[in-house]
């Protein structure tokens, strides 16, 4: 204890209070008075007894200095000067200071919040315990290795799996919520029982769903999200119980999921409300052959290999497909990790910056070291200077090291404000596609990492001149003014210019490579027009669901009249099935006059497109052969489709296709003559597409379509809708319309056909923002360093300049000659860089399309950006040794 | 040597100590001056060695000091044995009397073990 309250005593005297010096002395003082009396009374004189009083004390200095020590922390106080010191140091070179912090804040900034977000994104995307586990499960077609799944294959794979702990199936589906204020598309999901119990969510209250209730028959129920909760029921605790009215039925609610459970990946998302799927009243969920847009996760037992899954899910399979033979689309079943289909797309890109942002903080490095070396050595005479009046090694190592941390501390604290802020723009930039963005906050070791590394080549450059100044005579160095060590100094500096050079040059390639990739993307032809077009979706009122095919026909007529009618609309068109670049849907079929292949697996698949007469107008889509569908074709009329060039080149090769008859969905009643030829769209996106396997289109009549199906129609459909004017008037009058037609039906999503084609590319381009962020900081630190180093070296070079002018050098020659000390530098990063980039580029070959990785054009561009900048960098420390006075230059010394 | 012992290390602050709890308050000159006496004149204190002790022994709680007026009227620093000083007193003491035993055992004549 006693120990502890003395150390305290002492940090406290440290700062001024408690004892103070002055009051030694007087104790000190009044001792002595007493030992004189004392003397005096024993009979000395007063001089004797003041000397013997004197003696007896013994050295007052000493005790002085024991005292002082004693009473409160030295070093601490060594400390204290040798940072008041730093300071005034490093105030004395602004210029040097500000350079240096802000070098190093953006090197720790930037890699903090790139490393925080790759980290969260890549390492840890999904937030449920034990995530590794979790296995997505997908049907595997002749197509497709991510197929849907139908339900009653799930129901034998849980039923009879031995690899899985648990198995649930979901499926998005909107539904309209009418009843309480105004009428509303709610984002829904059917689930099977278990589900939240699998991804270990609990719900905030109630409880989850039985499988009794999951049974068709069963009384509805619901769980409804904690949005919704607080949004239409106040957050009420007695909200359990209540119902909800959903298309037109009423399901009472059971329990509330927590915001928490965020998900958005994959195509399992949290959602508005879930439904237990055994209430989807969909009769096509029954049929074993249709996939119905399912998505299966489940969790692996412990101690199960994913192989192991595999091999078990692969003999449930063909065990299935050898008990229905007719129904199964499937060849096998595909067992992959949550998180890889969740990361997987965007992993090379993560990766990418990572290297990119781990070149920036070398970059940085560089810069900070050559920055310290520099200055170092404008600072041999000071040391010089302390080594002659005695200084130690360990001291001045001290005292630099102090410099040091506090550059660094500086620099971490601005980098941490940097990083903030980096780490929010960063996941703006995100693309929406990543899942638990919101979750994503700075990584304190990565803070502690790059702030070392930092440090550390800060420390190790700024230490030079305290271990060079104790191996040089001080008198030398005194002498020459540091200019006796300058010629290793030049060629240290020299090589970090050059290596920033060619880091720089490394940076601006792989950004150039990305732009020069979006800039080709940008120009690829997507097959439609997307200016100008958006989407929607659009339900009928509830009342719709159980009414008979003609009566939905003729609403949809009367929907799409009202539709076109609405000002700044030019054309309407029904879209249903699959929707370029945003959803595919796929139909099977034979050609008519072939036998009707044993298996649906042996029949031929294309992409399928239900559609209105409008729709290429909508789309911008070319009409190359025969007609589109006219409103003509109806439900009395032939069936008739539309087929792409590339479905005509693949099924129809050196034929005409135009009045050729498919039989489709396996149903050999159901005939369709084709009457028209039209171009190619891009599916699966600008990039994806060329490599996919499936890429052939079949167009059919809305109007015609089934009337099983047309009866699934008022539960939701896509319209499209070609605009001229203001997108946002355009939306305006269109919702005002449709409210004016009945306020039981509801539109939602609206989304333009760019901002859907611009999606495709989100990656790539959160990736080239980036990127190019990267390369300009490159070249700004690059620019910096070669800067600092040619003004350091006018500097040193001032009498050998002086010297020249007075001998008649021009000022233009003396402006060449420094120049081509910066150029010369230049052009060897340059050239080591060219040289690196053409080795390393190619990592990013599979990011690129449309130009190789050693694309000459984009090599050379940024060569010659480089150029540019060292150059105009070089310019001013030039132009200042051309202004030398030769008569100051040479007097200077 | 003049016959007379330095003070050893950390012999000292005991015997400050053990002064304030005999003469109760006393300033540093009196706490030096008593030292001397007690050791018969054979301790020969460098008195300004006195003072870093005396302000550790402060810090570490062990005494308080106050200034006050001497007998002879002169202004000094009185310094005060605390209840910590005074426990820690009886534990040195202890210690250093079981160390002397032990000692003066080893050092006895070898056939009086």
């Amino acid at each position: 204890m006693g120990k502890l309250r003395a150390l305290w005593m002492r940090v406290f005297a440290l700062f001024g209070f408690g004892a103070k010096g002055t009051e030694l002395d007087a104790e000190i003082a009044s001792h002595l008075q007493m030992h004189i009396d004392d003397n005096l009374r024993a009979g000395m004189t007063p001089e004797e007894a003041r000397r013997q009083a004197l003696i007896q004390l013994g050295g007052v200095e000493q005790t002085r200095q024991a005292y002082r020590e004693r009473q409160s922390l030295p070093w601490v106080e060594t400390l204290g000067q040798d940072i008041r010191f730093g300071i005034r140091m490093l105030w004395k070179s602004p210029g040097f200071a500000v350079v240096a912090v802000l070098t190093l804040a953006l090197g720790i900034g930037a890699n903090t919040a790139i490393f925080s977000i790759v980290n969260g994104v890549l390492l840890n995307p999904l937030p449920f315990p034990d995530p590794d586990r979790l296995m997505m499960l997908n049907q595997k077609e002749k197509n497709f290795e991510f197929a849907s799944v139908s339900y009653p294959n799930f129901q034998d794979w849980r039923k009879d799996n031995h690899t899985f702990s648990s198995m649930a199936i979901s499926r998005g589906y909107y539904f309209s919520l009418i009843g309480s204020g105004t009428p509303e598309q709610l984002d829904g999901q059917f689930i099977s029982d278990g589900y939240f119990d699998m991804l270990g969510i609990k719900p905030l209250l109630g409880r989850t769903f039985t499988a009794s209730e999951n049974l068709p028959g069963a009384g509805p129920v619901a769980l409804i999200s904690e949005g919704l909760w607080r949004r239409k029921f106040d957050g009420s605790a007695n909200v359990l119980g209540k119902s909800i009215s959903l298309e037109g039925r009423s399901y009472s609610i059971i329990g509330v999921i927590p915001a928490s459970f965020n998900l958005s990946a994959a195509r399992i998302s949290s959602r508005d409300i879930y439904v237990p799927i055994g209430q989807w009243r969909n009769t096509e969920l029954q049929n074993r052959g249709d996939g119905m847009g399912l998505r299966v996760i489940a969790r692996l037992k412990p101690a199960t290999s994913i192989e192991q899954a595999r091999a078990d899910m692969s003999e449930l399979s063909s065990n299935l497909a050898r008990a229905y033979p007719d129904s199964g689309t499937a060849v096998g079943v595909t067992v992959a990790p949550l998180k890889e289909r969740v990361v997987g797309e965007i992993r090379p890109f993560l990766l990418l910056l990572m290297a990119a942002v781990g070149f920036v903080l070398l970059l940085a490095c560089v810069n900070v070291a050559s920055l310290m070396l520099a200055r170092s050595t404008s600072r041999m005479r000071e040391f010089a200077i302390r080594t002659a009046l005695g200084a130690s090694r360990r001291r001045m190592v001290r005292q630099l090291l102090t410099e040091s941390l506090l550059l660094s501390i500086t620099a971490g604290a601005l980098g941490l404000v940097l990083a903030s802020w980096g780490l929010h723009a960063g996941l703006k930039l995100l693309p929406d596609s990543l899942p638990r963005a919101n979750e994503i906050g700075l990584d304190p070791r990565v803070l502690l990492f790059t702030s070392f590394i930092s440090l550390l080549a800060g420390t190790l450059f700024g230490l030079v001149p305290a271990f060079k100044s104790s191996r040089i005579d001080p008198q030398t160095a005194l002498k020459e003014g540091g200019r006796g060590v300058s010629g290793l100094r030049h060629r240290a500096q020299r090589f970090f210019v050059i290596t920033e050079m060619a880091l720089a040059l490394v940076l601006l390639v792989g950004a150039g490579l990305m732009v020069r990739s979006l800039q080709h993307l940008w120009s690829v032809d997507p097959g439609f027009d997307p200016k100008n077009a958006l989407t929607f979706g659009y339900t009928l009122p509830p009342s719709m669901l159980s009414a008979n095919p003609e009566a939905i026909r003729a609403a949809y007529r009367n929907f799409d009249d009202r539709l076109a009618a609405t000002p700044g609309v030019e054309a309407v068109s029904q879209s249903w099935g699959a929707m370029p670049m945003d959803s595919d849907s796929e139909a099977v079929f034979w050609l008519d006059g072939q036998p009707k292949p044993l298996t649906t697996d042996a029949m031929n698949c294309t992409l399928a497109y239900i559609v209105g007469p409008d729709y290429l107008r909508v789309m911008g889509i070319n009409l190359l052969k025969g007609r589109f569908f006219a409103t003509s074709d109806n439900a009395n009329t032939t069936t008739v489709g539309v087929i792409d060039d590339i479905f005509a080149k693949k099924y129809f090769p050196g034929q005409d296709p135009i009045g050729k008859t498919i039989v489709l969905d396996g149903k050999p009643d159901r005939k369709v003559e084709i009457v028209g030829i039209v171009g190619h769209t891009r599916q699966w996106g600008l990039v994806d597409d060329d490599a996919q396997p499936l890429r052939v289109q079949l167009y059919t009549a809305w109007m015609q379509s089934p009337d099983g199906f047309t009866k699934l129609a008022p539960s939701g459909i896509d319209e499209v809708v070609r605009y001229k004017g203001d997108l946002t008037n355009v939306t305006d009058a269109i919702r005002r319309g449709i409210s004016q037609m009945s306020n039981q039906q509801i539109i939602y999503d609206f989304t333009t056909m760019e901002s859907i084609v611009a999606d495709t590319l989100a990656s790539r381009r959160f990736v080239m923002i980036l990127l190019a962020g990267f390369a300009v900081l490159a070249l700004l630190l690059a620019s910096i360093g070669i800067y600092g180093v040619i003004f350091y070296i006018v500097g040193q070079r001032t009498q050998e300049i002086g010297i020249r002018m007075a001998l008649g050098a021009h000022r233009l020659h003396v402006l060449r000659l420094m120049l081509w000390e910066g150029i010369r530098m230049a052009l060897i990063g340059v050239a080591i860089g060219i040289a690196s980039g053409l080795a390393l580029t190619h990592v990013m070959s599979k990011l690129l399309v449309g130009v190789s990785a050693t694309d000459p054009l984009t090599f050379a561009g940024v060569a010659l950006i480089l150029m540019l900048v060292a150059v105009a960098a070089c310019y001013f420390p030039a132009r200042k040794a051309a202004h030398t006075d030769p008569m100051q230059a040479l007097r200077s010394e | 040597m003049g016959g007379k012992t330095e003070v050893w290390q950390g012999t000292l602050a005991l015997m400050v100590l053990k002064t304030l709890e005999a003469m109760g308050p006393l300033h540093g000159y009196g706490i030096a001056r008593r030292i001397e006496q007690t050791s018969g004149e054979l301790i020969s204190l460098n008195y300004g060695t006195l003072y870093p002790a005396l302000l550790k022994l402060e810090q570490e709680g062990a005494i308080s000091s106050e200034w006050g007026v001497s007998d002879n009227n002169r202004k000094a620093k009185f310094y005060t044995l605390t209840r910590a000083g005074r426990k820690q007193l009886q534990r040195e003491a202890q210690d250093w009397e079981q160390a002397n035993t032990i000692l003066a055992r080893f050092l006895a004549p070898a056939g009086e073990v």
